[in-house]
């Protein structure tokens, strides 16, 4: 997504000169296309997180659209004050790109990974949270987007090849993009562990147990009705996303099932506590903490024979 | 449009509403002058081609409610629902208020938010500047370093940070609590333009501001020596008033000493 984002971007400004880039140091690699093509409106800041939030607010009230980027922590946590009383609160367009989220930066640990992001944007009014699946719909929803009124946060992975079979680079903002059906189980996921989700739910189908897929790409603001809609039909949801299992996606199904009054049990499969050191590469992060297609396939065939018959 | 009619304007509206805050606005009252009386080049407070302005110290915002009301901003009736319900002035000012750039209240933000204003004004090729008032005690927060690196090194010459450097800050004296002394060095190490200055002499405010090259070279900061609480004497550094509330013979003394009775 690192490379599509940056490609789109690019497309973007070289059609609207308000378009502007500041990294926090981050990017090598990555955004120095945009650098080479827009030497003026790009600049590195430094290590400096909250003042690049800070300048991005004061050049979108002049009229610009700023984008900030940074690894996601660093990129929704460390500023997070400046975002909330900065574009959040006077509403300004200023992007916010975290770059990884979940365990993609693997074996660098814990400060380096994006378990909340999603979590503490989705709780603030005002602001637009979108975490795409994969390349594809990451530049759809970024052409999408990029011109709202209000602030966004973009939960951006690195991976520019891996694609959501049946997704097609579909989004639009406010709904669901469902990627397969089927009658045994609702599977609801976000972010670049979509791709997990999605094998998942094919082994799944495989094994004579077809279920239902949904990517939810926009967490804020949430396509609620719609999600209703889906949670009525299925006696049982298991969501799946690269992040703690609180504050993130399975809590805003947790809310809806909750207000509606729906009778759908409700499985998160999230991050517990990440607080013993050990560290490895994402797939290795993945199996740990439950968030492979084989321990998700385990988690939804034991949530589907638990179902009263 | 003089610091003793702010001083007046807080004083009156602080008792009405019984709020603190009171020694800080008092001891920007006279820098709020300058700027909202000689300096700040804005039509009107929509003006896209206005000078802008942060009270990064938002705990002030009594003595900016009264600098706009001086101006021609903000009506009588207005400033009188300041710390009421429903309204727009509150202890910290709202950026939906006409004439106020951008909402503050937390310490350390608001350089940061004049310098992108003053960026875009480069990057737009307009005389616009941008002003940012902190407190001195503010410049404890880490992040207004960050900026004051960024702006150094981007050599945004149109921004102007004027510290108000009363010596206090609300749970003690800044030497105490934790010492920037000796500001000038420190401001000086970083490549800012660097002015030491009277906080309370309106002339040579307005004289040392228009003497800087907003065009071309570094940032610029005024160290303003300023008095907490400046212009009532039980006030005057004392570290109960920054949250205190006045009785009212305390009203009537400060009334008395600031020369509103006379």
């Amino acid at each position: 997504m690192r490379a599509a984002f940056v490609r789109t971007l690019m497309a973007l400004a070289a059609q609207d000169p308000r378009i502007m880039l500041l990294a926090g140091d981050l990017g090598y690699m990555a955004l120095e296309p945009f650098r080479d093509q827009f030497p003026g409106r790009f600049i590195n800041v430094g290590v400096a997180e909250q003042n690049m939030v800070g300048v991005a607010t004061g050049l979108a009230d002049a009229g610009f659209i700023p984008f900030v980027y940074s690894i996601a922590p660093f990129a929704a946590l460390r500023p997070y004050e400046f975002i909330r009383n900065g574009p959040i609160q006077h509403q300004l367009p200023v992007r916010i790109v975290g770059m990884g989220g979940g365990f993609e930066y693997g074996t660098n640990g814990l400060s380096h990974y994006g378990l909340e992001d999603l979590g503490v944007m989705r709780i603030q009014p005002g602001i637009t949270v979108i975490a795409p699946a994969d390349h594809q719909q990451a530049e759809t929803a970024l052409r999408a987007s990029w011109h709202l009124p209000g602030p966004i946060y973009y939960r951006l992975g690195k991976d520019d090849k891996t694609v959501v079979p049946g997704l097609d680079g579909r989004f639009s903002l406010d709904t669901l993009e469902c990627v397969g059906e089927g009658p045994h189980l609702l599977m609801i996921t976000t972010g670049s562990i979509a791709s997990e989700a999605a094998a998942a739910a094919q082994a799944l189908a495989a094994q004579g147990v077809p279920g239902t897929l949904l990517v939810a790409a926009t967490l804020r603001p949430a396509p609620c009705e719609e999600l209703a809609g889906w949670l009525a039909r299925f006696a049982a949801v298991m969501t799946v996303e690269a992040h703690y299992r609180e504050g993130g996606l399975g809590s805003l199904v947790a809310e809806v099932i909750a207000e509606r009054g729906l009778r759908c049990r409700l499985v998160r499969c999230g991050v517990g506590a990440v607080l013993d050191g050990l560290s490895g590469s994402q797939s290795y992060l993945h199996q740990k903490y439950g968030l492979a297609r084989e321990a998700l396939v385990a988690r939804a065939l034991q949530t589907v024979r638990a179902q009263p018959a | 449009m003089t610091g003793q009619q702010i001083r007046r304007i807080v004083l009156e509206q602080a008792m009405r509403a019984h709020v603190g805050h009171i020694g800080s606005a008092l001891s920007v009252a006279d820098l709020l002058a300058v700027l909202y009386g000689r300096v700040l080049r804005a039509e009107h407070p929509a003006d896209p081609e206005r000078d802008r302005f942060v009270l990064s110290k938002g705990h002030a915002a009594l003595a900016l409610y009264a600098a706009l009301q001086l101006r021609g901003w903000l009506s009588a009736e207005e400033l009188n629902r300041y710390g009421g319900d429903h309204t727009l002035l509150g202890v910290h000012p709202e950026w939906q208020l006409p004439g106020v750039d951008f909402a503050t209240g937390s310490l350390g933000q608001g350089v940061a938010l004049a310098a992108g204003a003053a960026l875009a004004a480069r990057l737009q090729h307009s005389p616009r500047r941008a002003f940012a008032l902190v407190s001195d005690g503010e410049c404890n927060e880490g992040s207004l370093w960050e900026t004051v690196m960024f702006a150094a090194h981007q050599k945004l010459a149109n921004l102007i940070v004027l510290v108000d450097l009363n010596g206090q800050q609300a749970f003690g004296y800044t030497d105490e609590v934790l010492s920037l002394t000796p500001m000038a060095p420190r401001w000086q190490a970083f490549g800012w333009d660097v002015h030491e200055v009277d906080g309370h002499h309106e002339q040579a405010l307005a004289e040392t501001i228009a003497t800087l090259d907003t065009r071309t070279g570094p940032p610029h900061v005024l160290l303003a020596r300023t008095v907490f609480g400046k212009g009532v004497s039980y006030m005057e550094s004392q570290i109960k008033w920054h949250y205190w509330p006045m009785s009212e013979s305390e009203y009537a003394q400060a009334l008395a000493e600031i020369g509103a009775l006379s």
